[in-house]
C-alpha cells in the first residue's frame, strides 16, 4: 500500500479524536454495570428500628439482638464495672470520644450511653467487622492478663475494649465500638436505631 | 486418515499447534521432583472446573438455602459427596501444588531474565486464585464462610474517605448479605475461572515463547545442532508427557487417600465452624482462615500500632539514606526523598489498620518484582552462595511459620518465649527483608561457575 500522499497529523489526530471518544463511550456504557453493584432499593429500605424489652435483663449480664443484621449487644452493668471505666483512661485510645462518628451526642460521656448502667453498643469490631466477645471477668482469670480492667476481646485479631466499648491502645482496632442511636420507649422497652420521638427513623 | 488431518490442517493449524507446543518442544533434559507441579497445576484446574460445573446444578445461591443444598448433595445426591470433596480437598491442593511451584522458581531462577513475565502472569494467576477461593468459600454459608467474607471484606473499610463505600459496593450490601453471597457466586462459578483460564493461556504462551529453564539454569538455546535443535533439548511429547503422567499417577494416589479416609483434614481443608450455618450475631470463637491464607493473615494481624510506627521509621531512614548514597541519578534520589515524605506524612496520618492491609497487600506486590529485586550472576540455587541459601532458607522458614501463627490466637504463647503477635511481626520482618534487601545480598553473594551445559545431579 502506498503511503504518498498520507497526511499524518491528520491521521494521527484522527485515531487519538477515535480512541478518546470510544473511551468516553466504553465509560459510559460501563457505568450501569458498576452501579449496579451497589446496594439496591431493598437493601437500603431494609433496616427499620428494633423495640427491646430489657425488664429481664440481670445485672452484669449481656443481651445480643440484630439491627440491621448486625449484632447489638445491651449490657447491663455493675457498679463495680462503672467505677473501673474512669481509671482505664490512660491506656485507651479516645477516653473521652471525640470521634464524633463513633456515638451520638448524648452518648458522648464516660459511659457512653443514655443511663450509665444500661450499654448499648454495636457488636461490630471497628477493626475488620467481626463481633467482639464479652471478656466481663477481671484480672487472668479473664485469660488476658492480670490487668485486665473488663470489657470486649475480638478473637479475629485481638483487639481489646472496656467496658464502654472504648478501645485500648495498641490493638489492631483504631476506633471505639459504635454506638447506634437508641432512646428509651419507657424505662425497660429499648428502641434500636431511632432517637426521635415521633415517627419513623 | 492423512487426508484428513491435511483437509484439517487446510482449514486449522492443527498439525503445527501440536509440534510447536507438544511433539517439537524442546525441553531441557535435566527436569527433576520439582518439574511436576506445573502440570499438575493445569490437572487440578481442570478437576475444579469440571467438578465445580457439577456441583453448580444442585447448588442454591440464595441465603436462606445455600447451607441446606450443600448439605442436600452431601446427603441426598448420588456421588454428590465424592464431586463435592474433590472440590473442596483439590482446592486446598491447587494452593499446595501453586506454592510448591513458585518455590521451584526461588530455587532454580525460573522468574529471571528472560522469564519476567511469566513470573508476572504466574503471580497474577495467584492473586486470582487467592480470589477465586477467598469467594469460593463465602458460598457453603457456613459461620466461618460469613464471617471470613466480613473480615476480608471489611479491608477496604481501611482505605480513607472512599474505603466504606467501596466496601458497600463490593458487599451490595451494609453486610455480608444474600446480595453478597449471590455475586460472590457469580465471580467464582465464571467471572474469576475465565481470567484463570485465560491467565493460564498467556502464562504457556509466554513460556513457550522463552523455553522452559531447568535445574542449572542454564540457557539451553545458546547450543544448538546442525538443525537448530538445542543439543540438552528433548520433544516435550512423549518425554516429558510420559513423566508427567506418572507425577500425576503419584498426586492422584494422594488426592483419593484425602477424599476418602480425610476429607477435612482435621479442620484443615473444610473447618469445623463451617459446618454451622451463618450465625450473623456471633463470630466463632477462633476466627481462621483456610490453611493457604495463613501466612497473609498473620502479617495482617501483626500490624499493632507501635509496630507499623516502628516498621514506618526504619523504613523512612531506608529510604531517605539510599536518597543519600545512592549512585543514580537525580530522579531516583527525588523519587526517595518523595517516598520517604510520604511514608512520614502516612504515618502520623493514617490508622494502623491501613497500615496491615498495605503491609499485606505489598507482601504479595513485591513478589511481582521479585526478576530485577534478584541481582546474581546465576540462577539456579546449585551455583549461588551461602547468602541466597540462607536468605530462602529462613525466608520459607519464616513463611511457614507464619502461616501456622495464622491459625493461633494472637495473644497465646504457641512457639516460645514470646506472644504469637510478637513472632509474626518478627516474621513478617523477615519475609519483607528478604525481597527489600535482595537486590544487596544476592549482589554481593560469592557464587560458583556456571556449567555450559545441563548437568544430571
Amino acid at each position: 500500500m502506498s503511503e504518498d500522499g498520507v497526511d499524518r497529523g491528520k491521521r494521527r489526530f484522527l485515531t487519538a479524536l477515535t480512541v478518546g471518544v470510544g473511551t468516553v463511550g466504553v465509560v459510559f456504557a460501563a457505568t450501569p454495570f458498576v452501579l449496579s453493584m451497589n446496594p439496591s432499593a431493598r437493601a437500603r429500605a431494609a433496616g427499620a428500628p428494633v423495640d427491646i424489652d430489657i425488664s429481664k435483663l440481670e445485672l452484669g449480664q449481656m443481651l445480643v439482638v440484630a439491627w440491621r443484621g448486625k449484632p447489638v449487644y445491651i449490657v447491663n452493668r455493675t457498679q463495680a464495672m462503672l467505677d473501673r471505666l474512669s481509671k482505664n483512661t490512660p491506656l485507651l485510645v479516645d477516653p473521652f470520644s471525640k470521634v464524633k462518628s463513633q456515638q451520638p451526642p448524648y452518648a458522648d460521656n464516660l459511659y457512653r450511653a443514655r443511663k450509665p448502667e444500661i450499654l448499648v453498643v454495636l457488636g461490630v469490631c471497628t477493626h475488620l467487622g467481626c463481633a467482639p466477645s464479652k471478656a466481663f471477668t477481671v484480672g487472668a482469670a479473664s485469660g488476658l492478663g492480670a490487668d485486665w480492667p473488663g470489657g470486649f476481646f475480638c478473637h479475629c485479631h485481638g483487639s481489646k475494649y472496656d467496658m464502654s466499648g472504648r478501645v485500648f491502645k495498641n490493638v489492631p482496632a483504631p476506633l471505639n465500638l459504635d454506638i447506634p442511636p437508641y432512646m428509651y420507649l419507657t424505662d425497660t422497652l429499648i428502641r434500636i436505631g431511632s432517637d426521635k420521638k415521633k415517627g419513623a427513623a | 486418515m492423512q487426508k484428513l488431518l491435511t483437509w484439517i490442517d487446510d482449514r486449522f493449524p492443527l498439525s503445527k499447534v501440536w509440534n510447536e507446543h507438544l511433539a517439537q518442544y524442546y525441553a531441557p533434559k535435566n527436569f527433576n521432583f520439582w518439574y511436576y507441579f506445573g502440570s499438575l497445576a493445569l490437572l487440578v484446574l481442570v478437576n475444579q472446573i469440571v467438578t465445580g460445573i457439577f456441583l453448580t446444578m444442585n447448588y442454591k445461591p440464595d441465603a436462606a438455602l445455600a447451607f441446606g443444598s450443600v448439605q442436600y448433595i452431601m446427603y441426598d445426591v448420588s456421588w454428590g459427596w465424592l464431586i463435592r470433596y474433590m472440590h473442596s480437598v483439590g482446592a486446598s491442593l491447587f494452593f499446595a501444588i501453586i506454592y510448591l511451584h513458585m518455590f521451584r522458581g526461588l530455587l532454580y531462577g525460573s522468574h529471571r531474565q528472560p522469564r519476567e513475565l511469566i513470573w508476572i502472569f504466574g503471580t497474577l494467576i495467584f492473586v486470582a486464585l487467592m480470589a477465586e477461593a477467598f469467594m469460593g468459600y463465602l458460598l457453603p454459608w457456613g459461620n466461618m464462610s460469613y464471617w471470613g467474607a466480613q473480615v476480608i471484606i471489611s479491608l477496604f473499610t481501611a482505605i480513607p474517605v472512599i474505603g466504606n463505600g467501596l466496601a458497600q459496593w463490593v458487599r451490595g450490601d451494609f453486610v455480608v448479605s444474600d446480595a453478597t453471597l449471590n455475586r460472590f457466586f457469580a465471580f467464582h462459578v465464571i467471572a474469576l475461572p475465565l481470567v484463570l483460564v485465560a491467565l493460564v493461556f498467556v502464562h504457556l504462551v509466554a513460556l513457550h515463547k522463552v523455553g522452559s529453564n531447568n535445574p542449572d539454569g542454564v540457557e539451553i538455546k545458546k547450543k544448538k545442532d546442525a538443525k537448530g535443535i538445542p543439543l540438552d533439548g528433548i520433544p516435550f511429547h512423549p518425554y516429558y508427557t510420559v513423566k508427567d503422567i506418572v507425577g500425576v499417577t503419584v498426586f492422584l494416589m494422594v488426592f483419593s487417600a484425602i477424599i476418602f479416609f480425610a476429607p477435612s483434614f482435621g479442620g484443615k481443608f473444610l473447618e469445623h465452624d463451617n459446618f454451622i450455618p451463618a450465625n450473623i450475631l456471633s463470630t466463632p470463637l477462633d476466627i481462621v482462615p483456610l490453611w493457604y491464607f495463613t501466612p497473609f493473615y498473620s502479617m495482617l494481624r501483626a500490624s499493632t500500632t507501635d509496630f507499623t510506627h516502628g516498621m514506618l521509621a526504619v523504613a523512612t531512614v531506608l529510604v531517605a539514606g539510599l536518597a543519600f548514597f545512592t549512585k543514580r541519578g537525580f530522579l531516583a534520589k527525588l523519587m526517595s526523598v518523595v517516598i520517604a515524605a510520604v511514608l512520614i506524612v502516612g504515618m502520623f496520618t493514617l490508622q494502623a489498620k491501613l497500615w496491615g492491609v498495605i503491609m499485606m497487600g505489598s507482601s504479595i506486590v513485591l513478589i511481582f518484582f521479585l526478576p530485577w529485586l534478584d541481582r546474581s550472576p546465576v540462577k539456579s540455587i546449585r551455583y549461588r552462595g551461602s547468602l541466597y541459601k540462607s536468605a530462602l532458607t529462613i525466608f520459607v522458614v519464616s513463611f511457614i511459620l507464619l502461616g501456622y501463627l495464622g491459625t493461633k490466637s494472637p495473644d497465646a504463647v504457641s512457639l516460645v518465649l514470646f506472644k504469637n503477635v510478637t513472632w509474626a511481626q518478627a516474621f513478617t520482618l523477615v519475609y519483607l527483608a528478604f525481597f527489600v534487601l535482595m537486590p544487596w545480598y544476592t549482589k554481593i553473594d560469592k557464587t560458583k561457575p556456571v556449567p555450559e551445559r545441563v548437568t544430571f545431579k
